[in-house]
């Protein structure tokens, strides 16, 4: 039986200001190795600077069949939009 | 570089043809389908097979081109030419990483690779035999991935689809680094004028199969397309493709080795000649002169790694043990 | 002349082990170092081009990189004999690049200060290259060591093998004004790779018979081949262009 390696996960910031974005995966033992490989693999045209990893397996992700009871009763929450309240134009900007 | 229209769609599968008409309802919907999601078992087991398919190509595609690394005959191209395979290799893991999300493992991959289980683009089984073949290769053989490519990145599964953007977006110094080449060569003396005449003589055919059998030859593919893995057939392709290159080589003077050759008003696109399908076959199932020389190389590497990858293992359990001991 | 030669002498070095490095590429033991590996290659290709071309200038005798790298012969090159030594396993090629870049490191460090613009230039670029070599070579060697017994044998034999070229790192060079001293640089280096091998559970051999001559074109017979199977295609077609 062959022995896997472990796959973790690569989040990359292109640059200050903004947030670390997935990327994709890379194979690596441990976080040290696994952060010079994402540095490696997926930093060579100048993408980013500064890299997150982790560990796929520690990952905890939603449950799929369960999307429509997440996230379906957001949508008639109309009034926590700024769109929802008429403020008439006299009033300038808000 | 890529799978060449030979992977049908997987029709077994068990599910309810409501689950299935509802999941096509996605699909026509243009809703990308995510890891978790629920899918057909068919279109699970056709993604893992396309999507390491071509990752297996990619990899074994690093071989013909990385033996010219050594030999590049100035410091310029001895750079782009590694940094071209270093990206070949990027796209495979890539794309292994996208199959892995289906729940297949890279070294589960990597063992039908090397037992021949896996087929991998069947343009790798012929040898580079001149430096011009490293421009042809860009030119030519990216060239027709690229065509392969651009649909894929709007593949109904979102993984390899993003994959696919990622390889698209690198793969576009290849081409260009390798018709750059073509073009020095096709502008220098005779003798490179020469060898690269005789690349060009070499590859085409080989090209023209990549894309694998003619439509009416090419079986499940009709299922593929439903499921919006491919969104193109292989003779749109391939037609695409031809009438992209021919003003491409006109412009550096070269001739196309096919004397068939000749643009069709009617149809808006070149005819050409018949495309030698026993030679196609005999290379897919493992007669191309260098078939075995690739998986060897790849099992060579593998093979010989493997202490390497044992040690990383159980120099991070160390380390582990270590830790919690000292906690 | 002298800094020509020194130049000269820097960037053989660098073109060879960039060439060794990029032997690996499609071979490696994962994929991952199939990417990293070439990383570290362009880096050194890339400062030997920059070099060559300054040479060729300093020498004004209207070669240019292409000229230096593909035209001179084994006895011609001037690079040190570790740089030289083929790959052998990943445990002698990470080695090799943990020696190399633990010497270069601090040395580009003090020619940020070379009165030599383009010298400084290489340095600001390649410091920062170096102390990446160092640490990606330095991890796996330090995995290696205190990994598997496999892989603790196959890394000391790497150390034992690999010691003797490493004096050479600290001979003078042609020239050593513009230039920084080599022998200054012996602390850090050994200071780096003594923390590695603590951690990696390596010894390093005492060496009764230190291996130089690469800077007198006296080489192994390893650099012969390397270097036919490199200028081939370049040396057979004089004049043209690629």
């Amino acid at each position: 039986m062959t022995q896997t390696t472990p796959l973790w996960e690569v989040f990359i910031r292109p640059r200050n200001g903004l947030s670390h974005k997935h990327v994709g995966s890379i194979h690596a033992a441990d976080e040290v190795l696994a952060l010079q490989a994402a540095r490696d693999v997926y930093t060579r045209r100048g993408e980013g600077n500064s890299i997150w990893v982790v560990r796929s397996a520690d990952i905890f992700a939603s449950d799929p069949d369960q999307a429509g009871e997440n996230f379906e009763p957001t949508a008639d929450k109309v009034y926590r939009h700024p769109t929802f309240y008429d403020i008439p134009d006299d009033v300038g900007h808000m | 570089m890529y799978s060449q229209g030979l992977i049908g769609a997987d029709a077994r599968t068990e599910e309810t043809q409501a689950f299935l008409d509802a999941f096509q309802k996605r699909i026509d919907a243009e809703e990308k389908i995510e890891p978790n999601d629920a899918m057909p078992e068919g279109y699970r087991r056709t993604l893992i097979r396309q999507i390491g398919q071509h990752a297996h190509s990619e990899i074994v595609g690093m071989l013909p081109e990385g033996n010219w690394i050594s030999r590049a005959p100035s410091l310029r191209r001895k750079a782009a030419l590694l940094a071209k395979v270093q990206d070949e290799g990027g796209h495979g893991l890539y794309l292994y990483a996208a199959a892995e999300t289906l729940g297949v493992s890279r070294e589960e991959m990597t063992e039908e690779l090397l037992s021949g289980k896996a087929k991998y683009s069947s343009i790798f089984n012929y040898p580079t035999l001149s430096w011009a073949d490293i421009g042809i290769i860009g030119w030519l053989v990216d060239g027709a991935a690229i065509m392969n490519q651009i649909p894929l990145c709007r593949c109904s599964y979102g993984p390899y689809a993003r994959a696919m953007i990622r390889v698209c977006k690198e793969e576009s110094f290849h081409q260009r680094q390798g018709y750059e080449l073509v073009m020095t060569l096709a502008r220098g003396t005779p003798e490179q004028r020469q060898m690269v005449q005789d690349a060009l003589n070499r590859w085409w055919w080989p090209c023209l199969m990549m894309f694998g059998p003619h439509d009416a030859d090419s079986q499940h593919s009709d299922q593929n397309m439903k499921w919006k893995i491919k969104r193109f057939s292989n003779d749109a392709l391939r037609q695409k493709f031809i009438d992209a290159t021919v003003p491409q080589a006109e412009y550096l003077g070269l001739t196309l080795p096919d004397p068939d050759l000749r643009w069709n008003e009617e149809k808006g696109g070149y005819d050409h000649g018949p495309i030698d399908w026993d030679e196609f076959w005999r290379v897919v199932k493992g007669g191309g002169r260098m078939n075995r020389d690739r998986i060897e190389a790849r099992r060579r590497a593998w093979d010989e790694g493997a202490w390497v990858r044992e040690a990383a293992l159980a120099h991070a359990e160390k380390r582990r043990a270590r830790k919690m001991a000292a906690e | 002349m002298a800094l020509f030669d020194a130049v000269l002498e820097l960037a053989d070095d660098h073109l060879v082990l960039g060439h060794r490095l990029s032997e690996w590429c499609g071979h490696a033991p994962m994929l991952e170092e199939d990417l990293a590996m070439p990383n570290m290659a362009l880096d050194l290709i890339g400062t030997a081009r920059t070099l060559y071309d300054h040479a060729g200038r300093l020498e004004g005798a209207g070669r240019d990189e292409d000229a230096l790298a593909y035209t001179r012969g084994e006895r011609e090159y001037r690079n040190l004999l570790l740089v030289e030594r083929p790959n052998g396993d990943f445990a002698h090629t990470m080695l090799r690049q943990l020696y190399f870049a633990a010497f270069m490191e601090p040395y580009w460090q003090a020619a940020l200060s070379s009165s030599d613009s383009v010298i400084a230039g290489v340095a600001g670029k390649a410091v920062k290259e170096m102390a990446y070599h160092i640490r990606h070579a330095g991890e796996w060697v330090i995995r290696l060591g205190d990994g598997t017994e496999e892989s603790a044998r196959r890394m000391q034999a790497a150390v034992d093998a690999l010691h003797p070229y490493a004096e050479e790192l600290f001979e003078a060079g042609a020239e050593t004004g513009v230039l920084p001293s080599r022998e200054a640089v012996r602390p850090a280096w050994e200071a780096s790779i003594a923390r590695i091998f603590d951690e990696a559970g390596l010894r390093a051999p005492s060496v009764a018979y230190p291996q130089t001559g690469g800077r007198q074109g006296l080489h192994g017979e390893a650099l012969g081949p390397m270097l036919a199977e490199m200028q081939a295609l370049h040396r057979a077609h004089p004049g043209a262009t690629w």
